[in-house]
């Protein structure tokens, strides 16, 4: 499949501050594909140096092959969706979509052919002579992706663009923006520090730390098995433990947690005797009262209070050394004897685990 | 104190009292000044002889009202040209500043700013001198080397034009500065994303979104322009604007029709501050 | 900021404007004003380099005291100005409904829409001997005669007020306006006075509008000719009269430029001052 956007150790550099430091990537013709980072890890910066509004320090952009360099941003193929929309306000919505078609002097009726096209096609028919100021903030988005959509670019750049709706629409637009993206058929870049946007929209998904690439897999994969403690920590939540390895033989290891509890689990690279190592484990990956315990690691926890969220609900633990645990609480009513204080058994799979050895 | 504290009763009263006469105060004189043009009197004061017309109809031989006083008449146009010119020069200079100073960089910036803010401190008065002095020095010296006469350099409509929008160029660089800055950038690079030159993106969307400020400014611009005195005294040729030919008039002892030409001016103002006012509340 | 914002072309197009308004009618004029300053005629007539200008301001009496009068009743008409304004601002920002708020806004501006020139002779009408208050308190007995309320100091700094009193009205209702009510209900709520109020927290917050506003009266006063010519007639002795006088009357414009020079001086200096002393950039006080 042919790449529509590379991007090779591209490097900005403000002053002594690296922002985007060696990073590359290559993003498929017609796939989702997210950058996934914390505020301030670089993500928009790399945004803005493909849309062309900054200059790399060192390192290419090309798009479907061509290179960017001098390239300026009104001459590029791709089209960015700005963090807060900037849709013209002294503009209908028609006016909008209708401003890049009127710049590459396309004829009036083709226009008129067009921006009734996309407005269809993002749900909006018949909206042209709205004000901007009428649309409520769902439909804003729409506009501002069909503003982009109707000049065909090649690559359709996204800025976090829900990070300003509320909650319930911004879990409606996710799957709508997957829809939307499957239809047209334009590759999406899409940006977020939220890593729930990122897993359910992304065919492929890059995570970004201080400027650099931790990891780039699908939402599968960097759940499943993160490469670095960063990511581990970053997609999902995780519960740590940090202890000292006591044997090993393989991947398998046996570890001693600073509380003292022994657990057996599988470790992610090499590691030897004695060397410090941090555990992640995962609350679903924990199963309360097993009754199995052959296999597992198996130890006792205090309930401290439930936190109930419907299908999301968990238990938070402590262990007698009062480290804080967090447990998944399906809610299918076998567990529904469980209150707070109870002392319960907890037991995980030494494979449930993700282990790597500790930094410094 | 303020509305939400409480206060004595003594106090609200006379702090309202207080501002009450301040009121007074600036509205006296022109209130005085329009029930004048209508004293049927040879002069603007009292005893009150009946409500006349004459300040602004008659048409002489004994009482010239303002409609048929020709001086008057053409010191008017004049001032409508001259305020004309000005707005619509220090409308594009300062227009060019605000865009210059706000959005680009280049060296001495600091300085040039600096420069532009000056008419804000030079006394009226030195503006116009030193106009009148650099225009004659200007004009002798193309004079004396190409034996060309060139009147611009002589006290005249133009040179006043030239005077008057030297200063109020910033007023109008200022206002509009203030509008650009509130101006959000990711619009404009939202419309060179979708393919517009840098002309392009100033003229549909920074310009457009500048309109109000812009119309604002200009207005504000003709106002300053229409009532200058003290740049105009000394650049003023042939072709006396309004506030000179005023003046000339109230220091050599007046009648009423100086009354009924306040009465327009006022009304006149009032009524374009009231349209500017109106439009700038319209784009809140 | 980003680098393909602008372009050389529109860089230029902004810039060229500019640069020949500043340096042709700003920057040139006022070295020329410097240049006439120093200039003068020896016996025969032609043109030298002289500082006799200058030593005439220094040894005619006149010229140097009408100079020092015409910069101490400036700030005494800048700080009278400042007196006033304050609590009529304080009033229509903090006091009055908010429903009234608007319209006395409106009317505080409008007055000032109208020509200096309108309003100076609204004065005139109204104080001169044969004015219109003369004429009332003559019919209310309150006096025998009319008396000449015209053509005195305090007539003259009066008017001076009345004129620029917009100016400092206006930067003081805009900083009022950003000072949050609940801070100065905190101090009465933590058992402030009046007084305290007033001094520990209206004003301090003011400062940047006080200091913008003095600027822009003073500089106005000081240059303002029409109103101590109108108002204070032969006795008001005016600075901008005397530099008038050199051009108009005498035809003496070397003598002139070094007058306009010495008062471009003053307003500076004094301006400069101004600013030290509350710590601001002359660009902060602009915006």
């Amino acid at each position: 499949m042919d790449n529509d956007l590379s991007v090779l150790n591209l490097v900005k550099k403000f002053g002594d501050f690296s922002a985007v430091d060696q990073v590359t990537f290559d993003v498929p013709q017609g796939s989702f594909f997210s950058i996934l980072g914390p505020s301030g890890c670089g993500k928009t910066t790399l945004l803005r140096m493909v849309a062309g509004f900054e200059e790399p320090t060192s390192g290419s952009i090309q798009i479907r092959g061509r290179d960017m360099a001098g390239v300026a941003p009104n001459q590029r193929p791709v089209n960015l969706v700005f963090q807060h929309l900037a849709l013209f306000p002294m503009m209908n919505v028609a006016e909008n979509i209708a401003f890049g078609l009127k710049r590459r002097k396309v004829d009036s009726a083709t226009i008129k052919k067009q921006t009734e096209e996309i407005l269809e096609r993002v749900g909006l028919p018949g909206y042209g002579q709205q004000r901007i100021n009428q649309l409520s903030g769902g439909q804003k988005q729409r506009v501002a992706i069909a503003r982009c959509l109707v000049l065909e670019p090649l690559v359709l750049l996204l800025d976090e663009p829900l990070g300003a709706l509320d909650l319930k629409l911004r879990e409606q637009m996710k799957v709508e923006l997957k829809k939307l993206q499957a239809k047209v058929g334009t590759t999406f870049v899409y940006i977020t520090h939220d890593q729930s946007e990122a897993l359910v929209m992304s065919d492929r998904i890059a995570v970004m730390n201080k400027g650099r690439y931790e990891q780039i897999g699908t939402p599968q994969e960097l759940y499943g098995k993160p490469l670095t403690p960063f990511v581990a920590q970053f997609v999902g939540d995780n519960n740590v433990w940090s202890g000292e390895v006591v044997e090993q033989s393989g991947k398998n290891i046996v570890m001693k947690t600073d509380e003292g509890f022994v657990f057996r689990t599988v470790i992610q690279g090499s590691i030897a005797v004695g060397q410090h190592a941090d555990l992640y484990l995962r609350p679903e990956t924990i199963r309360i009262q097993p009754a199995d315990k052959e296999a597992l690691n198996c130890f006792n926890v205090t309930v401290k209070t439930i936190l109930f969220d419907g299908a999301n609900s968990r238990l938070l633990t402590v262990t007698p050394q009062e480290h804080e645990l967090l447990v998944a609480l399906p809610q299918n009513r076998s567990f529904d004897h469980i209150k707070p204080g109870q002392d319960i058994e907890v037991g995980w799979h030494p494979d449930a685990a993700i282990c790597f050895r500790a930094e410094g | 104190m303020i509305r939400s504290l409480p206060s004595s009763k003594k106090y609200a009263f006379s702090y309202g009292f207080f501002v009450c006469c301040y009121f007074v105060f600036l509205f006296a004189p022109l209130f005085v000044t329009c029930v004048l043009a209508f004293n049927n009197s040879d002069f603007p004061s009292l005893p009150w002889y009946g409500f006349s017309l004459d300040w602004f109809v008659a048409s002489g031989p004994e009482r010239v009202g303002i409609f048929n006083d020709s001086q008057n008449l053409r010191a008017i146009a004049t001032s409508f040209q001259t305020a004309f010119w000005v707005a619509l020069f220090s409308t594009i200079v300062g227009t060019c500043a605000a865009f210059l100073f706000e959005q680009e960089n280049f060296p001495f910036k600091n300085l040039l700013y600096f420069l532009m803010l000056a008419p804000l401190v030079i006394p009226g008065v030195i503006l116009g001198i030193s106009l009148l002095l650099a225009a004659n020095t200007a004009g002798t010296f193309i004079e004396n080397s190409f034996g060309i006469d060139v009147p611009l350099f002589r006290p005249s409509f133009w040179l006043v034009v030239t005077g008057q929008f030297s200063f109020i160029a910033t007023f109008v660089a200022l206002v509009v500065s203030a509008r650009l800055r509130k101006f959000d950038p990711t619009l404009e690079e939202a419309a060179m994303n979708l393919g517009a030159t840098r002309l392009g993106v100033i003229w549909h969307i920074t310009l457009k979104y500048l309109r109000p400020a812009i119309f604002g400014a200009g207005a504000v611009a003709f106002l300053m322009s229409f009532e200058n005195f003290n740049t105009t005294l000394f650049l003023v040729g042939s072709q006396p604007t309004l506030p000179i030919n005023l003046y000339l008039q109230v220091r050599d002892g007046s009648t009423p029709v100086i009354n009924a030409i306040s009465l327009l001016l006022i009304v006149g103002t009032f009524a374009l501050a009231m349209v500017n006012l109106y439009f700038s509340k319209e784009k809140d | 900021m980003a680098v393909p914002r602008s372009s050389k072309a529109v860089f230029w197009i902004f810039l060229a404007p500019v640069l020949c308004w500043l340096l042709l009618l700003i920057v040139l004029p006022h070295l020329d004003l410097l240049r006439m300053s120093f200039a003068g005629e020896n016996e025969l007539g032609d043109m030298t380099w002289t500082l006799q200008n200058y030593r005439n301001f220094f040894t005619e009496p006149i010229y140097w005291n009408t100079f020092l009068r015409t910069a101490v009743f400036s700030i005494i008409t800048t700080f009278i100005t400042f007196l006033l304004a304050m609590p009529v601002a304080f009033y229509i920002v903090k006091v009055v409904r908010p429903r009234l708020q608007g319209a006395m806004m409106l009317m505080l501006l409008l007055p000032f829409w109208v020509s200096e020139l309108v309003r100076i002779y609204g004065w005139m009408i109204l104080l001169r001997e044969s004015g219109v208050i003369n004429h009332f308190l003559v019919k209310f007995g309150l006096i025998d005669r009319p008396i000449e309320m015209l053509y005195n100091d305090a007539t003259m700094i009066m008017g001076l007020v009345y004129t620029s009193m917009l100016f400092m009205v206006v930067p003081l209702i805009s900083v009022m306006e950003s000072l949050d009510d609940s801070l100065i209900e905190a101090a009465y709520d933590l058992g402030s006075s009046k007084s305290v109020i007033w001094f520990k927290i209206i004003l301090p917050h003011c400062k940047p509008g006080i200091t913008s506003g003095s600027i822009v009266v003073f500089m106005l006063v000081l240059g303002n000719y029409l109103t101590p010519n109108l108002m204070g007639g032969k006795n008001s002795l005016w600075f901008t009269e005397q530099i008038y006088n050199q051009f108009i009357a005498s035809f003496n414009w070397n003598q002139g430029a070094a007058f306009g020079f010495l008062l471009l001086l003053l307003s500076s200096l004094i301006i400069w001052i101004g600013l030290k002393l509350s710590r601001q950039k002359l660009g902060e006080v602009a915006s």
